[in-house]
Order: structure tokens, then C-alpha cells, then sequence
């Protein structure tokens, strides 16, 4: 990947006096991980290509804190959360994306409670925003008939109840979305929610990846859909598993849309 | 001699009802052993939960075929006692039938009418549950937390429902001026021919023997609720007007550790002074839960309201692919042991005597607890708003908190947070360098 990204930085817009539109809230995952940064870097795509003017905290940014929450650990959380309010409070923040439904939620709901208030969205409800605003058109029709199934992240959905978004950015592929058995409020967990992510699961007949994965596969799909870098490993690994990773795609919906 | 009858029907009911309320009464205490929420917010929506979830049922029907047949035994429970209302009134003043000296005869008779016919559904509809339970054997009645007890409890509350309606039935058939009036006799008049042939008095007999083990039966079964998960029929309101309102990915921030982060964060405030400021009922004697005291009064309560039913584990990702955990469980645990802290407080003449055992590890079992993806499907599936993933939380905060009692892997990701900012080994300078590669 050598496209050059613009990727501006809230501390270079501050030293020209400028005030994005809106602050990519990038996360860890996106940050660290080597599946979830591909997931960045196709969201920095569309953001340009749709001249959005955005910026990111870069090294200004640090954990949410959202997973130690989840683990138990009130104390990590709070002091996580304190100093990001700290930093996006200093650059006056008043509207946030992000590609984490874990970022969405513990910012968007837990960190209110300690004196941060912003407007925080899911990267699949900007880019609906995006579409619909004329702001971004898809030019191919690179999904064209293909079979989407769209895995429900647990804390976009039922977590927040955003079902529509992701849904509705995927019909204007033109690509054919099939549901699963378990989908929006029923959807199945990944696997990786709790902390889980971190550590392996308890003794027990199978792993949650690989029982979400069979529901994805009993639809047929060519390509499974995600809305959360997380997912997107544990459905990644689940179709690996399945030994089908030659026929089915497992891809979050910016990459889908930064190709459509 | 003469007021015998109405005598005893008074002791019956005043013991019944009496029994009834020293159990409210405890149930109530029970609860308060928990400390206090605040729920004077979203007034509004909280009505408006009570009225579609609660009363309109709305989460029951979302599995159709036991939610239709739940909703029939519901409706028809709750109607047919409006006739207990005459029974208690025939019984106390020695009247036979006082709604018919009271309403026309068609107005009475459409009454007992939709009783009987009400009656009819109820019976059929508790057939079909017993078959679900005992004969289909539904994956969620068959469940490891689901035997002893709560299985016997799940079918006993059924056979009392038949007995209850064939005795309303038989009453009303064995009464012969009601069979006369031919009004309100629906179901009845099907059932008065067995016993054609019978003489006057033994029909008499027949018709006051249902009519008392009628009513005493609706005694028994009140007071059988503080023992069973039955007791849903009255906490189901209450406890859904205190269910979540907030959206379901959002967990509470602890306020006392907000305190103590604070006075962490900021280099001015005096670490003497500000102790004093919350010292006074603000800052618990522990962070998160291991025992009953340790929870809210709203996860008490719902330990009291659980059906049993087992939606939510039915719907658990951890349950599904066979680890230990059961929200259920979760839910029964809790009430069984406040139920054992009960019994403790009532032994001790209202004092806790520390017997040595708690809710975490006696009960619930750190492998269950780390087995929850807090995915939030449980609170999702439970029909009447139930949360029992804030009571794994609480006590993993416990855990965690009180006694670093976390697995391995999950220390080594909170101290990567704490050193680096991000739950990996990796420098925070290295943050934005996913836009260069
Ligand atoms: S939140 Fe936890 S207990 Fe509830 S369904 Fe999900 S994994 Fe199971
Ligand atoms: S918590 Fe709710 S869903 Fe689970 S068994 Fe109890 S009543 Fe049923």
C-alpha cells in the first residue's frame, strides 16, 4: 500500500488555526493491529476522497480504556478516559467517528458521566451521511450481485441500536444482502467482546468465532461484513477454520465502500 | 352453630392473606440489604415499559408459540380472579352467588361466561406447557441450572393450574340453579351430565367442595409464590419500571472511583481535605460485588422476579458453545443466596451473623465470570427486563479490583494500557504510523 494518505493531526491544524469538521477517533486496534490498520486506511481513503476535513490526535491519542472497563478494572478506565477528555476537551472536539463500536460506545455513553460531551458516530453512519449528502459517490459496481451478509457488531447493535447504517450503506453497493439466522437485536456475539479479545476462552465445545462463522456460512456468502475491527479478526479466523478462506472475504463495509 | 362456615372461611383467609404478608414484608428487607439506586429519571419511559413489556408483554411474544400461550394463561389467571372476588364475599356473609342479586342475569352470566371459557384456554394452554417441559424437553428446560427444585417448581405451578380451573369448572357444573339459568354456562353444561343421576344432596356436597378447595387453593397458591419463581406475576411490574433505560452498551461509571481518580489527576487538590468531603456515605467499603449486600437494590429485585425461563441463556454465546456460564444461573444464585441471608438475618434476631460464605465462590465460580463477552444478548432475551450482566461486571470489578484476581493474559493487557496507552506492547510514538506503510 503506497498511496499517500492525508492524514492531518489535530496539533498541525491547532498551529494553523484551523478546526477540522470532524476527529477521527483512530483506536488501538486500528492503530497497532496489522488486519485493523488496512480497515484505517480505507477509511482515510473515503474520508478524502469525499474532502472531508478531518483530523486524527495521532500520538495525542491513547486508550478509551473501554476494554479494562469490560475486564473490571474501573480504576484504568477512569484515568484512560480523564485524559483523553483532557486532550479532546484542550482542542475543543464537538463531533467524533470512529471504525470501533467500543470507541463509539464507552465515548459516546461512559465518558459524559466525566465531563466529556461530544457527538460521536460510527464510521457506517458517516459514511451514510456521506453518501446521501452527495458528498460521496460509488462509481463501480464492483459488488454488483455478490452475496453480502452483514455480522452485527454487539455494541453498535444491540449495545446502541444501529442496525439500519451498516445496512443501508451496503445496499448501495448493489451487492445482494442476505441475513442470518440470529441478526440485528438476536445477532450472535463474535467472540471477542469482555475482554475476551485478550485472553483464551473458557473450557467449553467450541469457540463462539467458529459458531458466529457456521451462521455466516449457512447464508452463502461471498463476502462477510463487518462493522468492528474486532469482529472482523474473529470472523477472519472463523472462516479460516472453515478452510473457506478461498471463496469467502471477510471485509468491514469502509474497505467494501473504499473499492466500490 | 349456623355461622360456622363463615367463621372458618374468615380464619382461612385472614392466615392466607396474613402468611402472605409476613413474606412481603421479608421479601422487602431482603431487598433493601442492597444499596440504593436512583430511578427518578426517564419518567415517562419507564411507564412506558411497564405498560408494553410488563402488561402488553411485548418481549414474551417475540417467541411466538410460548409467548401466545403465556399471554392466554396470563390474561385468563388474572380475569378468572375476578371471581374470587364473589367468593370471598359468599363466603364471609354466607351468600350464595351475590353477583346475581347485584347485576341482570345476561350481565352475569357474560361473566362467568368468559370465565368458563377462559378456563378452557388456561387448561390447555398449561397441558401444552407440560408437554414442552416433561415430553419436548426445549433445550432451555433441560439445562444443568434447572434441576431439583426449579424443575419440581416449574411443574407444580401447572398442576395447580389445572386443579384450579377444573374446580372452577366443576363448581359451576354441580350448581344446579346455575345449570338452570342456562345463562354463563359455556363450558359447564358440557361437564354437568357426569354427574346426571347423582340426588340433590350429593351434588350440593360436591359443588361446596370444589367451591372451598377452590378458594383455598387460591390461597395456597399466594403463598406459594414467595417460594417459587412465580413470585413474576406481581414483581414483573415493578421490576420493569426499574429495568435499564440507558442504552444497553452502557455501563455505569463507579463514583467513588471517579473520587479518587480525581484527586489522582489534579495536583491541587489537597489529599487531606477531600476524604472528609465524601467520607460520609459516598465511598463503599468495596469496590464492585462479592456478595448480595454488595449489589443494587434493582439486581436484588430481579433475582426475586426471575422467571427461570432461561431465554437469556438460551441466547448466550459462552452457554451456547458450552462453557459454564448461565445468566440464569447468575440470576438464581443471587436469589438463593439473599434467601440464605435472609434466613441468617431472621435466625439472628435482625443482625447478619457472618457465616463464612459469599455470593462469588460459593455460588458463582470465577470461570464463569470470565466467560461473558458482555455482548448484552441475555438482557435482550429477558421478557420482563431483567440485567444480569451487570452483575458479572460487578463482580469482576471485585475481582479485579479487590483481589488483582484477574487471568494472566488479562494483566499483561491492562498493564500495557497503564504503561503504553494501548492494551499491546507497542510505543505510543508508533501510533500514527499506519498512514506511511
Ligand atoms: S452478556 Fe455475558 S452472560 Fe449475557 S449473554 Fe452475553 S456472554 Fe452471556
Ligand atoms: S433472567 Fe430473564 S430471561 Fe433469564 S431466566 Fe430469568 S426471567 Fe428468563
Amino acid at each position: 500500500m503506497s498511496e499517500q494518505l492525508k492524514v492531518p493531526t489535530m496539533a498541525e491544524m491547532m498551529a494553523e488555526g484551523k478546526q477540522p469538521e470532524i476527529l477521527f477517533w483512530v483506536g488501538s486496534a486500528g492503530s497497532y493491529d496489522d488486519r485493523a490498520k488496512k480497515i484505517t486506511r480505507a477509511f482515510v481513503k473515503i474520508l478524502n476522497k469525499a474532502n472531508v476535513n478531518f483530523a486524527v490526535l495521532g500520538t495525542e491519542e491513547s486508550n478509551t480504556g473501554d476494554v479494562a472497563k469490560r475486564a473490571g478494572n474501573e480504576f484504568l478506565f477512569q484515568m484512560q478516559a480523564v485524559m483523553n477528555i483532557e486532550v479532546l476537551n484542550g482542542y475543543e472536539v464537538k463531533r467524533i467517528v470512529t471504525c470501533d463500536p467500543h470507541s463509539y460506545n464507552c465515548i459516546k455513553n461512559e465518558y459524559p458521566g466525566l465531563g466529556g460531551n461530544y457527538e460521536v458516530i460510527h464510521h457506517t453512519q458517516f459514511i451514510k451521511e456521506l453518501i446521501s449528502s452527495g458528498r460521496l459517490t460509488l462509481e463501480g459496481n464492483t459488488y454488483k450481485g455478490k452475496r453480502i451478509t452483514f455480522h452485527d457488531p454487539c455494541y453498535l447493535g444491540r449495545g446502541n441500536g444501529v442496525y439500519d447504517a451498516p445496512r443501508d450503506v451496503l445496499k448501495k453497493t448493489n451487492a445482494t444482502l442476505v441475513e442470518m439466522k440470529r441478526h440485528k437485536s438476536t445477532a450472535l456475539c463474535c467472540g471477542a467482546g469482555g475482554a475476551q479479545m485478550f485472553k483464551d476462552a473458557e473450557p467449553g465445545d467450541k469457540e463462539v468465532n467458529v459458531l458466529r462463522t457456521e451462521d455466516a456460512l449457512e447464508t452463502q456468502p461471498q463476502i462477510i461484513a463487518t462493522g468492528c475491527p474486532y469482529c472482523n479478526t474473529m470472523m477472519t479466523d472463523g472462516v479460516k477454520f472453515k478452510e473457506k478462506e478461498s471463496e469467502i472475504k471477510v471485509l468491514d463495509i469502509a474497505e467494501l465502500i473504499a473499492d466500490a | 352453630m349456623e355461622y360456622l362456615p363463615n367463621i372458618i372461611f374468615a380464619i382461612f383467609l385472614i392466615a392466607g392473606i396474613g402468611y402472605f404478608a409476613k413474606n412481603v414484608k421479608k421479601l422487602i428487607r431482603n431487598i433493601k440489604l442492597g444499596h440504593k439506586v436512583d430511578a427518578s429519571d426517564h419518567t415517562s419511559e419507564r411507564w412506558k415499559n411497564v405498560v408494553n413489556i410488563a402488561l402488553g408483554q411485548s418481549k414474551m411474544v417475540k417467541r411466538p408459540v410460548s409467548g401466545f400461550l403465556h399471554v392466554i394463561v396470563y390474561v385468563g389467571f388474572v380475569i378468572i380472579n375476578i371471581e374470587v372476588l364473589e367468593i370471598i364475599i359468599d363466603g364471609i356473609f354466607g351468600t350464595h352467588r351475590i353477583g346475581l342479586s347485584i347485576l341482570p342475569e345476561s350481565v352475569y352470566g357474560f361473566l362467568i361466561g368468559s370465565f368458563e371459557i377462559l378456563a378452557l384456554l388456561v387448561l390447555v394452554s398449561v397441558i401444552i406447557f407440560w408437554i414442552r417441559r416433561n415430553v419436548i424437553k426445549i433445550r432451555r428446560f433441560i439445562g444443568s441450572d434447572l434441576k431439583g427444585w426449579p424443575k419440581s417448581d416449574g411443574n407444580i405451578i401447572l398442576y395447580f393450574e389445572v386443579v384450579l380451573m377444573i374446580l372452577f369448572l366443576v363448581m359451576n357444573a354441580t350448581d344446579t340453579s346455575f345449570q338452570n339459568m342456562e345463562a354463563g354456562n359455556v363450558v359447564s353444561q358440557f361437564i354437568a351430565p357426569w354427574f346426571e343421576g347423582l340426588s340433590a344432596g350429593t351434588l350440593f356436597t360436591i359443588e361446596r367442595t370444589a367451591w372451598w378447595l377452590h378458594i383455598v387453593g387460591i390461597l395456597v397458591f399466594l403463598n406459594y409464590l414467595y417460594f417459587s419463581k412465580h413470585l413474576h406475576i406481581l414483581l414483573a411490574f415493578p421490576n420493569v419500571y426499574y429495568g435499564k433505560v440507558v442504552p444497553k452498551g452502557k455501563f455505569n461509571n463507579l463514583g467513588a472511583v471517579t473520587a479518587e481518580v480525581k484527586l489522582m489527576m489534579d495536583p491541587d487538590a489537597d489529599p487531606y481535605a477531600a476524604p472528609a468531603e465524601t467520607a460520609e456515605d459516598e465511598v463503599p467499603a468495596k469496590f464492585g460485588a462479592s456478595d448480595v449486600m454488595d449489589l443494587s437494590q434493582v439486581q436484588l429485585l430481579n433475582a426475586y422476579t426471575c422467571t427461570e425461563c432461561g431465554r437469556c441463556t438460551s441466547e448466550c454465546p459462552a452457554n451456547l458453545t458450552g462453557k459454564k456460564l448461565s445468566p440464569r444461573k447468575i440470576m438464581m444464585d443471587t436469589r438463593d443466596r439473599l434467601e440464605e441471608v435472609g434466613k441468617n438475618i431472621d435466625a439472628n434476631n435482625g443482625e447478619f451473623k457472618d457465616d463464612g460464605k459469599q455470593l462469588l465462590g460459593d455460588y458463582i465460580t470465577n470461570e464463569e465470570l470470565w466467560a461473558c463477552t458482555t455482548c448484552n444478548a441475555c438482557v435482550e432475551a429477558c421478557p420482563v427486563s431483567i440485567d444480569p450482566l451487570s452483575i458479572i461486571m460487578d463482580m469482576r470489578r471485585y475481582l479485579v479490583m479487590e483481589q488483582s484476581a484477574a487471568p494472566m493474559e488479562l494483566n499483561n493487557m491492562m498493564t500495557n494500557i497503564e504503561n503504553n496507552g494501548a492494551p499491546w506492547p507497542y510505543n505510543q510514538m508508533d501510533r500514527l504510523n499506519w498512514k506511511d506503510e
